[in-house]
């Protein structure tokens, strides 16, 4: 039943909420496409059969009692990855966007960059002829993300909402102690920034859902729209009362735009 | 003041104060949520009961009739209760995801636990029977491999 070897050192965390549909086919790709990684779905609290299918499928699986959220599954994930000594964990979303066939293309841009903490697979990119079949009320908080992030980390962030990332040990430590909750991947991104982790984006492909219902319908874009605004403004100001050291040389704090 | 209202206010805040004393007493109401109300209700009596000292502040701030300034000090409290009770809840939210992450690890290793005993206990039963010369059950390892 499980897949999982004790020398591997690459977790792909899958979290999935009523996944029924989809988590089963996304664990056999991560094992199929993606040898040597281990797979541990979080179940949020499922009222389908989404844990029993991952299991069968041979992930290792994490039950949430009760729904935290994408933000609450993910950094169970981070925390397990802690705990199990992972040198490098990725998130796979559990419906079928990401395409576990990339998972190693984000493992070897950061072995040749070893300065990176976080590679974030991204569906804007220019050189992707890929166009990512989203809805357009989502393309454009996506890009209004997109242009806030950019200006707020100095940096050109083309896909600020992409949960397809992968994270080193240092970046595991920081997120398992503290995640954002909902929307989560935007202000992981300001995250990164405060504690001097470093970031670069490659382009991926991404796929449309493969089943199941979206955590952001169409109805509710705007109001998670002002919520992470509302994240993002307040997560500038925010107190980090455990500020994990990045490298380089030491900088002033500095939170302004 | 009229006396009717200076009456009801005195009898509204000695109540409060007294409902709030017998709720910690009955530790139905922790003393750190307790502290604001009785704050709270101590205020509001000694405003309701020291008409002087209600009409001076209601005149420093610019209000008419003082029973109006003993509503909005009430107000006031009601307000920054609310918002105490928010932090609590998110503090509380926030205390119960951990418990949930945690739950959910150790749920894990507890069933990852006993599915390895389970296997040790299995191919050592195979172990013994192979040197008590019975016929020799294919290896749990080997069967595992096999199936996928």
């Amino acid at each position: 039943m499980t897949s999982v070897r004790p020398d591997s050192s690459h977790l792909a965390v899958v979290p999935a909420y009523n996944e029924a549909a989809t988590v089963g086919d996304v664990v056999r790709r991560i094992h199929a496409d993606a040898p040597g990684w281990d797979v541990v779905v979080v179940d949020d609290g499922s009222t389908d059969a989404t844990a029993e299918i991952a299991a069968h499928a041979g992930a290792r699986v994490l039950r949430l009692p009760f729904n935290l959220g994408i933000g609450g599954a993910v950094q169970a994930g981070f925390v397990f990855a802690r705990e199990q000594g992972y040198d490098y964990m990725a998130q796979v979303d559990g419906d079928g966007q990401h395409d576990p066939a990339e998972l190693d293309k984000l493992v070897a841009h950061m072995r040749a960059d070893p300065s990176l903490d976080v590679v974030c697979g991204s569906r804007f990119m220019r050189d992707n002829s890929h166009r990512y079949p989203a809805p357009i009320s989502r393309r454009t908080g996506i890009h209004i993300f997109a242009f806030l992030l950019s200006r707020f980390v100095r940096q050109p962030i083309s896909d600020p909402t992409s949960g397809f990332r992968l994270y080193n040990r240092r970046a595991i430590r920081l997120f398992a102690s503290d995640y954002p909750h909902d929307y989560p991947e935007v202000e992981a991104i300001l995250m990164l920034h405060h504690h001097r982790l470093s970031m670069e984006e490659i382009p991926v492909r991404m796929f449309a859902r493969g089943g199941g219902v979206s955590s952001i319908s169409s109805g509710k874009s705007a109001y998670y729209m002002v919520k992470v605004l509302l994240a993002l403004f307040v997560g500038l100001f925010r107190r980090r009362p455990l500020p994990e050291p990045g490298g380089g040389a030491p900088v002033a704090a500095e939170t302004g735009i | 003041m009229d006396h009717r209202i200076q009456l009801v206010a005195i009898i509204g805040a000695a109540g409060l104060l007294l409902f709030v004393l017998e709720l910690v007493r009955r530790r139905r109401l922790l003393e750190r949520y307790a502290l604001l109300w009785l704050l709270s209700a101590l205020v509001l009596l000694g405003l309701a009961a020291w008409r002087d000292g209600l009409e001076r502040l209601a005149n420093a701030v610019g209000i008419a009739y003082p029973p109006n300034a003993l509503f909005f000090v009430a107000f006031a409290f009601v307000l920054l209760l609310l918002l105490h009770f928010s932090a609590a809840v998110s503090r509380l939210a926030d205390q119960s995801k951990v418990l949930a992450q945690r739950v959910a690890l150790l749920e894990e290793r507890l069933n990852e636990a006993e599915r390895r005993s389970r296997e040790e206990a299995a191919s050592a039963e195979a172990g013994a029977r192979h040197l008590a010369g019975e016929d020799v059950i294919e290896p749990v390892g080997a069967r595992r491999a096999s199936d996928r």
